[in-house]
């Protein structure tokens, strides 16, 4: 131990021992990252009113209550719809503009970059009152149709960033001989390019699956009724007193994000091995 | 059409005529791929750039239904307006000071470690990163409250006697707003930080730099790129932030996203609401476009 203290720790030769402080910040930061939302887990099988950490008795009380309601049950199939609908909607989109503009390497390919990645600049709150207006004249407010088209939109700017970045890597002359050896310029695309970019693909897929199952202001004003969404239902509810069941549902989001986040982990490693 | 071209090639005389055949066919098909590009940017149309046309347009209609300023005028003559702009401009200033303060130590310290344990250290910024933004605020209700954690534990440790407030007021805005933006300020100063030749500074040392010196005058100035594009986004997102102040805030800061949500919600008045959407609109991109003449800047001394 004090051997390690006192080696160097840099290429200035602080010693691991005069570092310590930078130590123990990283440590506080660390725990004030990770723990509020962990510290939610065990809360939610407390048995009481008031979450307690820890629960004085063990319960999976509201767990019952959130599978019991109809209501956050039509809210969650929402949420899953909605998430997967855009998905499937904003991975080819974005794809394919990707591909487009990587390929055609056109003098405003850059300006139309730029159009579309401004979703992720613009405040959510604008794009929701927006987009209420122009729902309210087509008459698609409330609809799955409705929201999955503006939760396309605000994925597109992930799935075009991301893909970009894989084509980059990526040699179009593979491409090319393909060409030049008969296959069309699609099955050139689905044979050989994508397979090769297909990391970034599903890095995209999934993140356009989060963008759209966490988004709260646009669901806010353009999901309701029987097509209202969980992280709006759950808006609602946190405004008005802290209900127990929201631990619950938080709890299975959590799990839910950290095995989509092991399966990028899971993709990612297979790419440095490919490589 | 390109065997065409192959087999005109080999006449002579041809040469001119073929290859502005060849250029017809490459500008048309760069035109088809281009138009690879149109559903996405039909979506972005439908559901971004014509709903802000028309909130820009709105926002120029008065109460009379005529071409008038009043939206406009109203945001000057009354105080609470003026109140609102000061109080997001302050929240999200004081966010993204907090932000670099915690954060470029701390990205510091993750550039500094072996990969492995960056790698795992790095899962604690990523797990945060992407879970979902209103379980994290809930999370911090929870802990925040009267009865919450923090209050309880810091009472037993003998930190302080009485339950101290820290939801529905400004500190436990902050508290959340920081939690919830640190990782775009961390990835970003991370990513540069990585991109420094570890040799410079030995090269800095062997000079008879020490460790502060070189750290303030090679590391420091090359990773400001990072920290600074971090810092940007962080405090862009905060000018627009709707959902963890509004929780977290409970009605005692309100920020010019809510009084939009308000307007919409509770008077249904487009004019006012949209009149403040443009303003909000002008200041981020305000914000983006000094930036990016800074950043250029920035690169250019950095370059030479």
């Amino acid at each position: 131990m004090r051997r390690w203290l006192a080696a160097p720790a840099s290429e200035t030769q602080v010693s691991h021992g005069q570092r310590l402080w930078l130590y123990a910040f990283a440590a506080i930061v660390m725990v004030f990252l990770v723990a509020p939302t962990l510290i939610v887990v065990p809360m939610s099988f407390s048995g009481s009113q008031y979450l307690e950490f820890p629960p004085q008795e063990w319960s999976t009380r509201w767990y019952r209550e959130y599978f019991g309601s109809a209501e956050w049950m039509a809210a969650t199939r929402t949420s899953l719809a909605a998430a997967t609908l855009t998905m499937l909607v904003a991975t080819p989109l974005g794809v394919m503009a990707a591909y487009g503009l990587h390929a055609s390497q056109l003098r405003w390919g850059r300006a139309v970059f730029v159009l579309l990645i401004t979703p992720m600049m613009v405040p959510l709150i604008l794009v929701a009152i927006g987009a209420f207006y122009v729902y309210v004249k087509l008459q698609i407010l409330y609809t799955l149709a409705g929201l999955v088209l503006a939760h396309s939109m605000l994925a597109l700017p992930l799935v075009l960033i991301v893909t970009a970045s894989g084509l980059k890597s990526y040699d179009m002359n593979q491409e090319m001989a393909a060409r030049s050896l008969g296959a069309s310029r699609a099955r050139a695309f689905l044979t050989v390019t994508l397979p090769q970019i297909r990391f970034s693909v599903v890095t995209a897929a999934l993140l356009s699956f989060l963008t759209s199952f966490d988004e709260v202001v646009v669901a806010m004003f353009i999901s309701g009724g029987d097509n209202s969404t969980l992280t709006r239902n759950m808006f609602n509810a946190l405004r008005d007193q802290i209900d127990p069941t929201i631990a619950s549902i938080s709890t299975i989001m959590i799990v839910v994000t950290s095995l989509l986040m092991v399966l990028a982990q899971l993709f990612g490693r297979d790419r440095s091995r490919a490589d | 059409m390109a065997a065409e071209a192959i087999a005109g090639a080999f006449a002579p005389g041809d040469a001119a005529a073929n290859a502005a055949g060849l250029r017809r066919d490459a500008a048309r098909e760069r035109l088809a791929l281009f138009g690879l590009c149109s559903p996405a940017i039909v979506v972005v149309l439908i559901v971004l750039v014509i709903p802000a046309g028309w909130l820009f347009y709105v926002s120029f209609i008065g109460a009379g239904g005529a071409f008038s300023l009043e939206n406009y005028a109203r945001m000057i003559e009354q105080k609470s307006y003026a109140r609102i702009f000061r109080t997001t401009f302050e929240v999200s200033l004081a966010t993204t000071a907090i932000c670099i303060l915690i954060g470029y130590p701390f990205a510091y310290f993750l550039s500094q470690l072996p990969r492995r344990a960056a790698n795992l250290c790095l899962i604690t910024v990523l797990l945060p990163f992407w879970t979902s933004l209103l379980v994290r605020t809930y999370a911090w209700l929870v802990l925040l409250q009267k009865q919450g954690l923090v209050n309880s534990w810091a009472i037993e440790l003998g930190l302080w006697d009485e339950p101290l407030k820290f939801v529905h007021n400004l500190s436990g805005t902050l508290i959340g707003m920081v939690h919830i933006m640190l990782p775009f300020l961390v990835l970003p100063a991370l990513s540069s930080m990585k991109a420094i030749e570890r040799d410079y500074m030995r090269a800095a040392a062997s000079m008879g730099a020490g460790p502060v010196r070189a750290f303030w005058t090679v590391f420091f100035p090359l990773s400001l790129p990072g920290l600074f594009a971090g810092a940007l986004m962080v405090f862009v997102l905060c000018l627009g932030f709707y959902v963890t102040p509004a929780v977290l805030g409970g009605g005692k800061v309100i920020l010019v996203s809510m009084r939009i949500a308000s307007n919409i919600e509770l008077f249904v008045n487009w004019g006012a609401a949209s009149a403040l959407g443009v303003v909000l609109m002008v200041l981020t991109l305000a914000t983006l476009w000094l930036a990016a003449r800074f950043i250029r800047l920035e690169r250019l001394t950095g370059a030479h």
